[in-house]
Formats: structure tokens, sequence, C-alpha cells
């Protein structure tokens, strides 16, 4: 007996459920371009896009993998620099000039996870910081090749055969496809093996490695993947603003990386483009407290880290599941 | 005994392990035949769990060997270990709290699972395939292990009985060559270690072979074929739960202080 369409359609949205939810969400930030017309309130959605990229990749080693960076924005300025000199003195176009900013980076982070990862704690995030500190001493000090604190101009943008991303609306269509992408690739990732071993190694080293999980292995590569997505992210900044100086690579930008990522979650993918868009957001929303905004800044983070301490989004949602959970149980007790 | 058909599953022979100078196991010798329960007992400190940890490789042995199927397992990493089909329970649980009961099952297929990080970040079909077809063992042992309809349960929420049950649910979804159960008993009441006692046979029906640490003494004699027992790092005895109940230095060092009722 066939079951009837309306059950079959239930199976079908139930079982496609993850995808569907990413068509749905690619509809709507397809039609945003109707409602926001105003290029300034694009151009945030723009900015918001670029650091979703980052923090899509930061989560999943924090948030998902329970391990601590403070050094991403080190891989973002590394991103974004090799973009901006690859291009602007035209030994590449600015596609193979993203493509190899991130294989240079990968193999950077790679020299750097394999040491560092041993650490726990504190001390990966001392030694991420310390590196994201020297990336941006060498920016910079560095004057002869980074343009020091005036930064590198004349970045070209990126395009397709002709068809150049060069206004707020076209670059748009371009960083939120991206976000897609990099939201896909993610969701892929957690409904994986290679996902459940980081998830488990993330809450008890030993059991994982015991059920079959290379636990040293597994954590560099998810800090390698990680770096990439922030150095594609970096590439994409370089190429939208045409312009890059090390302001926006200090370590200050790396905490806020993290911040991002407990707003929106440890671990949930769409609560991190909800934390970038907080965070990213709140300084232009709250411009009358700018004097305040570092003490702000910490302020959130150390309140949500109190009482929500797997992150907000994450942290309410494991609320409400626990409440359905126990309720469930409730009702079968009663019914018994 | 039962006569072993040939060489045994597991060769234990000589095993040593120190901490800081003191001596957890001294040369511990003795063999796991396949498709048999063995139980390993001994008073507290005796080496017990330090042997399944050297077994595992959480803990490297000092010395001697440990052989698997003709393989050396000392020195090798615990998911290397893993991959040759050994798998274990812990003495206190080791669930993933925040994951749920589905994934912690599918967690005791990570050798079957693959490793491919572009295979996983793309969702390639083989891949899906393969989820599927690994979704389905697990919900099979979840309703092995009763606990069916629990699946989409975070495991830190389950009460203690079926945690212990996840635990073993988690060992046998990937049917181990050898599994190893640290303590499956330890804090459960009489029904519900009554019921393990009956999945303990049942997994021996169907031709598993299993090392059990216990201290449950009505469980290790009614359960085992072989029992090994161990005092201060050394093995004192070998033989079938009647051989070792009667050995005097059995009854001295162990037995001796408890009441046998088996």
């Amino acid at each position: 007996m066939r079951p009837d369409p309306a059950t079959r359609l239930r199976w079908f949205i139930l079982r496609h459920r993850t995808g569907l939810t990413v068509w749905l969400v690619a509809v709507l930030l397809a039609l945003v371009p109707l409602a926001v017309r105003n290029p300034y309130q694009l151009g945030l959605l723009n900015l918001i896009g670029i650091y979703a990229v980052a923090v899509l990749g930061l989560n999943l080693f924090i948030g998902y993998a329970g391990q601590i960076s403070l050094g991403h924005a080190g891989f973002f300025g590394l991103g974004a620099y090799g973009s901006a000199l690859l291009t602007v003195h035209g030994w590449l176009t600015p596609w193979p000039a993203l493509l190899l900013t991130a294989a240079l980076v990968a193999v950077l982070a790679l020299f750097l996870g394999l040491p560092t990862l041993r650490l726990h704690g504190h001390y990966l995030a001392m030694a991420t910081l310390g590196f994201n500190y020297i990336v941006h001493l060498v920016l910079v000090q560095w004057d002869a090749v980074t343009g020091g604190p005036s930064g590198i101009s004349g970045i070209p943008p990126l395009g397709v055969a002709g068809f150049t991303f060069d206004t707020e609306l076209r670059f748009f269509y371009l960083v939120w496809g991206g976000v897609l992408l990099g939201v896909t690739a993610c969701l892929n990732l957690m409904r994986s093996g290679v996902g459940r071993g980081l998830a488990a190694l993330a809450q008890d080293e030993v059991a994982a490695a015991t059920l079959g999980v290379h636990v040293r292995r597994e954590k560099v590569r998810v800090f390698v993947l990680s770096a990439v997505f922030a150095a594609v992210a970096g590439s994409l900044y370089a190429h939208y603003y045409h312009y890059v100086n090390p302001d926006g690579f200090s370590i200050f930008k790396s905490l806020d990386l993290v911040i991002m990522v407990v707003v929106g979650g440890l671990g949930s993918v769409w609560g991190t483009l909800l934390g970038v868009m907080v965070v990213t957001l709140l300084p232009y929303y709250l411009e009358f407290l700018e004097a305040y905004f570092d003490l702000i800044h910490g302020l959130v983070l150390v309140l949500i880290l109190m009482f929500l301490p797997q992150g907000l989004v994450t942290g309410l949602w494991d609320h409400l599941r626990l409440t359905w959970a126990r309720r469930r149980v409730a009702g079968r007790g009663e019914a018994s | 005994m039962r006569g072993p058909a040939g060489p045994p599953l597991l060769e234990i022979q000589g095993l040593s392990k120190n901490f800081g100078g003191v001596p957890a196991l001294a040369g511990v010798s003795f063999p796991v035949h396949g498709g048999t329960v063995t139980a390993l007992i001994g008073p507290n400190g005796a080496g017990k769990t330090t042997l399944i940890n050297c077994l595992t490789g959480v803990v490297r042995p000092d010395g001697g060997r440990i052989l698997f199927q003709g393989r050396e397992l000392a020195g090798l990493a615990p998911h290397e270990i893993a991959a040759l089909g050994v798998a274990r329970t812990f003495q206190n649980l080791r669930l993933f709290p925040r994951l749920t009961v589905l994934d912690n099952v599918l967690l005791g297929l990570t050798p079957q699972a693959g490793v491919s990080l572009a295979e996983a970040l793309l969702r390639t079909p083989r891949l899906r395939h393969r989820e599927r077809r690994l979704k389905l063992a697990a919900l099979e042992a979840l309703d092995a292990f009763g606990l069916g309809g629990k699946a989409d349960w975070p495991a830190g929420i389950l009460p203690y009985g079926d945690k212990k049950r996840l635990e073993m649910a988690r060992v046998f979804v990937s049917q181990p060559a050898l599994a190893l159960l640290d303590e499956p008993v330890a804090g459960l009441n009489s029904q519900e270690t009554a019921e393990v006692a009956g999945l303990i046979r049942q997994l021996r029906r169907q031709g598993r072979t299993l090392l059990l640490v216990e201290h449950d003494m009505d469980l290790v004699m009614g359960v085992s074929d072989v029992v090994v027992v161990l005092d201060g790092g050394r093995r004192i005895a070998l033989g079938t739960p009647e051989e070792v109940q009667r050995d005097p230095r059995v009854l001295e060092a162990y037995l001796g202080r408890m009441s046998v009722t088996a």
C-alpha cells in the first residue's frame, strides 16, 4: 500500500530538511536587494557576508571541534594581503590569486597547527594570539612589501568573463553566494563521520580516540580548513574594498571573530550568520557609545559565557531541546 | 575450560606497566579465545583497568606483547587499535552527553564511516549511501539494547541504566572482533544486572568474543567461560569459574573476603 501524497510530502520534507532550508534561505537572500536598495545598507550586508565566511570556518574549529583560536584575523589578513599583492602587481588575475592565497595559507596553517594543536586551552589561545601578533607586526613594519600602515590600494575587483563584481549589488550576490556555499559545506561536514569525530573529540578526546577518531589529525585538518575559510574571506575583503591596511587584522579583530562565534552559538551554522550580523551592526546602532565598544564587547562575551556557555543560539536551543525531551518523558509517564 | 581450536584471538604475554615506579602490571600473560567470554577479576588496584587501557592504546605498556589476530597491539595508537576491531566501554561512562543517542552509537562505527574531508564537505552520493547504511545499523543496535525511540535524545539526559546500555550499543554496533567491557553492571540494580547478564549470554551465542572486568561475582561466575584472577599486578589464577572458586590462592587473595553464592 502506498502512503498518501500528504504523508509522502512530509517524509520528503523531513528527509531533505537541511537542503530545503538552504534553498529557502537562498531564495530569501536573492530577494533582499528588492527591499534594501540603499547602497550604504547593502555595503553593510556585504561586510557581514565577508565576515560570515570567516566565522563559519572559525565556528567549526571553536564551536564544533571545541578548540580555541585567537589568531584567525591573522589568516584573514594574510588572505587579504595575499590577494592584494598578487593582483596589484599584475602577477595574477583575482580568481587565481584567491586560490593560490588560500593554498598558501593552508600550508602555513598546517605548519602552525602541527606543533600548536598539541596544546590545550589557554596555551593554544596564547600560541594563536602570538601568531596573529606576528602577522600584524609584519604587515605594519615590512614597508617595502606591505606598504606599512598605509597599506595597499588599487586592488582590482573580482569578475567572471567580462562581468565584474564592482557594485554593492553585484558583490552582494557574489559574497552571499559564497556564504551559502560555506554554510552547505559546514552542514555537510557535520552530517558525516568526520564531523561526528570532531564533535566527539571536543567533548572527550580519550573516548573519541578509542572509537577510532585520529584526534591529532582531525584537529589539524579542521584548523587548516578554518584558516582557508578565513583566507578566502580576506581575499573577498581585498577585492571588495580595493584597499587593505593592517588595522582590520589585529588581535582585536580576532577577538571580535570569537565573539561572533559565541553570540551565534558554538557549533551552530545558522547561528553564525546571526552572530556576525549582531556584532557587526551593534556599533552602527550604538554610535553614541563608541568610546566604550571594547568594554561592551567584553561584557557581552563574559555574560554569554557565564550564563550560556554554549553560546547564545546553541545555548537557548539546547535549553529548548531539553525542556521538550523532559515534557515528552513526563507525558509518557502520565499516559502509562 | 573449553578446548580451543587454533591459536587464541588475543594473546597477552608478560605485560608490564609501572606508574612512577609502582608496578600496576608485572608480567601478566593469558590468552582469550574467539567466541568465549573471559572475565578479569581481582581486588581493587589489581591492574584490571590498566590492562584494558594497555589493550586499547590509552596507556603504553612498558614491556610484554599483546598479540591480536597475530598482530602486535603494544605501541599502536587508540584509533589504530579501534580500526582493527577492538572496542571497549569505560569504568566510568564516557558517552558524549551533548550528542544525540544516535550520534553516540554512530561514533561506534567511526572506522567504517570514512575519513575523506573532501567527501564529507561535498556530501557525495557515495557518502550519503554509506551514512544511510550506518544509520540503519545504529538504529538496529539501539533497538537491540532497548533504546529504540530515544535516538534523538541528548545522551546526557538518559537515566543511568540507559547510559550503560548505550555504551554497550556503541561497542557492539560495529560487531567488533573483541569487546572489552569495563565493569558493565557497576551501579546497576539487580534487575538491570540480570538484563545485562542476559545480553552478554546472547552476544556470546552470536559468537562474539568478550573480555569482561567486573566486581559482581554472580555475574562473572554466571556468564564466563574462563576467569583470570589478578592480584597486585600478577596473574594468580586462570581457569573455569568452578576451578577458580576452588583455587586456594584466589580464596586467600580475593574471594575469601567475599561471600560467594554462585
